[in-house]
């Protein structure tokens, strides 16, 4: 350290050598972010303007579209597609729930139980992702398909007898019903819920149980006092990862759905890539865009962890 | 053992169990791809399993387009992380490193991309992609990735330069190291494993992306494109082999990281 601090060349020219890194200091965090943040703005904050404006313009494929500030396509949209808006929040949201739940059990023995197996537990939680999700998509098909091993256990177990009064399965069937639809999306994203959440009871301090437990409390009391309160940024972002894509997806319920689990992105998909109704695909987006800030806004307020970012 | 303790035990590894039951449930599917990789299918459809047969791991390519496909994938893909990692890590340096303007406003742009439904983004740049006469292809899906995979970057990044000791470039700066240097021999090492971190989350996600893609490709057929194709007018075996290798490399090269993680840890 000495010898650093007496080091003798820096002292006679203290004057000139400063000044002019710094001036051009000044400008680097913007010469930085420059290239990044235009990227950001030309291609995803513009197109929100266009999507905007495309919404209110009427017109056709062959004669062009004009903006006419039309904000009946909105209504129209809604009233239409409003079922399709109503699963994808009830499909997504039981999704996430269904995450939660199977997920929390997994993080937890990652971080506290697993000893040094954690990494390659871990491992084969991430893994998955390398194999396509469309293909691991598809193999639901098999895994579920008609008078399937899966379908003939839930069946001989009358558990289909009541998911189909239920109405979330048909019959002998599980492919093509509400429930293959939200068992994939339940798969499709639980990796998005396991994650923060194991990174959030990692970071527990294992002294705390112990603490709990020398204060008699029983092991769910300790659970429930202690570490799922300290869980909960978890929590929160692992719901908010497993729900934002699971609202907008249209593969699960293209792949192992019917036309009866249609969600509103597999209505925002037809109409832009086959219909070409422009306008009213870009309301449904926009719509679907404000539902979830909103949703996501609330959300972030009631649980009190704004610093997610 | 009585039946009472084996209750106990039963009841104190409940986590343990339903853990492993979740484990599976996400491994299954894998499984699945791996087993029907060696099914010699009746139909165009490889759903339902029939006999052994070795001739999709034999013959990979034996599709028309798929390894075609599968290159453009992996192409995209690797000009996607290096454009989504350079501009990542500068802008990450920028948030951690230096006081600025509208740092609110930065914070939220990067942030709304991974807090968006993908079927949002992949429509509304169309519009964008539309209105300005654009072809889509190879060009729109590598500004569409760069795009998405930007934000997950910037915030690997920023985690790993947080973390580090400014100290450490004051002393570089100390011994009479320039700015250049300070950055490349002491900067850039301490931040490359939360660059490395960034650079693989975007590969994974720009391979594997399909609805962003979906949108915005036009004719141009990217591996999650002919997957999807092939639902529809028939799954070729090979799909699954290639599913099954991406699966194998992948935990070979996690494997091989951690040895030599753990041996250079040893040496240290």
């Amino acid at each position: 350290m000495t010898t650093v601090t007496e080091a003798p060349p820096l002292a006679p020219t203290p004057v000139e050598e400063p000044r002019r890194p710094r001036r051009r200091g000044r400008l680097v965090p913007y010469w930085l972010l420059l290239p990044g943040i235009l990227w950001l703005l030309v291609f995803f904050a513009l197109p929100m303007v266009y999507q905007a404006s495309t919404s209110v313009q009427t017109g056709s494929l062959e004669e062009g579209y004009k903006v006419t500030w039309h904000f009946a396509t909105y209504w129209d949209a809604l009233s239409e597609y409003w079922p399709q808006f109503l699963r994808s929040v009830l499909y997504a949201g039981v999704a996430t729930v269904l995450c939660l739940l199977l997920g929390y059990p997994l993080a937890y023995l990652i971080a506290f139980r697993a000893g040094r197996w954690r990494n390659v537990i871990l491992v084969l939680v991430i893994a998955p992702f390398f194999t396509s999700f469309l293909i691991r998509t598809l193999a639901w098909k098999t895994i579920l398909a008609d008078g399937g091993p899966v379908v003939g256990a839930l069946s001989s177990l009358h558990v289909l007898d009541v998911t189909s009064w239920l109405g979330i399965t048909a019959g002998e069937r599980v492919l093509a019903t509400p429930l293959a639809v939200v068992c994939g999306l339940t798969y499709n994203f639980l990796p998005f819920m396991i994650l923060p959440l194991y990174t959030s009871l990692e970071r527990i301090d294992g002294r705390l149980h112990e603490a709990a437990g020398d204060l008699y409390a029983k092991p769910f009391t300790t659970f429930r006092k202690v570490t799922f309160p300290l869980s909960m940024p978890g929590v929160v972002s692992g719901t908010l990862l497993t729900f934002i894509p699971a609202s907008g997806d249209y593969v699960n319920a293209d792949l192992l759905g019917s036309t009866d689990t249609r969600m509103v992105g597999n209505v925002i998909q037809t109409q832009f890539l086959r219909i070409l109704d422009y306008p009213t695909a870009a309301a449904l987006s926009f719509i679907l865009m404000a539902a979830i800030l909103v949703m996501v806004t609330l959300y972030i307020r009631k649980s009190g962890t704004e610093d997610l970012v | 053992m009585s039946l009472g303790s084996f209750g106990r035990s039963i009841r104190r590894n409940l986590v343990v169990i339903a853990g492993l039951l979740t484990l599976a449930y996400l491994l299954l599917p894998n499984i699945v791809v791996t087993v029907f990789s060696f099914n010699d299918p009746k139909g165009r459809f490889n759903y339902e399993w029939q006999k052994f047969s070795t001739d999709a791991w034999t013959d990979p390519c034996g599709v028309a387009d798929l390894c075609g496909s599968l290159a453009l994938s992996l192409q995209i893909a690797a000009w996607a992380t290096l454009g989504a990692t350079v501009l990542g890590t500068m802008i990450a340096f920028a948030l951690v490193r230096y006081r600025f303007r509208a740092r609110g406003a930065v914070n939220s742009l990067i942030f709304m991309p991974m807090a968006m439904p993908e079927v949002v983004m992949a429509a509304s740049l169309l519009t964008l992609f539309l209105n300005m006469g654009t072809p889509l292809g190879f060009w729109t899906i590598l500004i569409a990735h760069i795009m998405f995979c930007l934000s997950f970057v910037v915030t690997a990044v920023k985690a790993r330069v947080m973390s580090m000791d400014p100290r450490l470039e004051q002393a570089a700066q100390d011994l009479y190291a320039g700015p250049f240097q300070t950055f490349i021999r002491v900067t850039l090492p301490i931040a490359a494993p939360g660059i490395a971190a960034g650079a693989l989350l975007a590969f994974a996600l720009s391979f594997d992306d399909f609805i962003i893609t979906n949108f915005n490709a036009g004719s141009t057929v990217t591996f999650p494109m002919f997957v999807w194709g092939s639902a529809q007018r028939g799954t070729p075996v090979q799909i699954n082999v290639i599913g099954t290798a991406m699966f194998l490399v992948a935990v070979l090269c996690v494997l091989a990281g951690m040895m030599v993680g753990r041996r250079s840890r040893q040496k240290a």
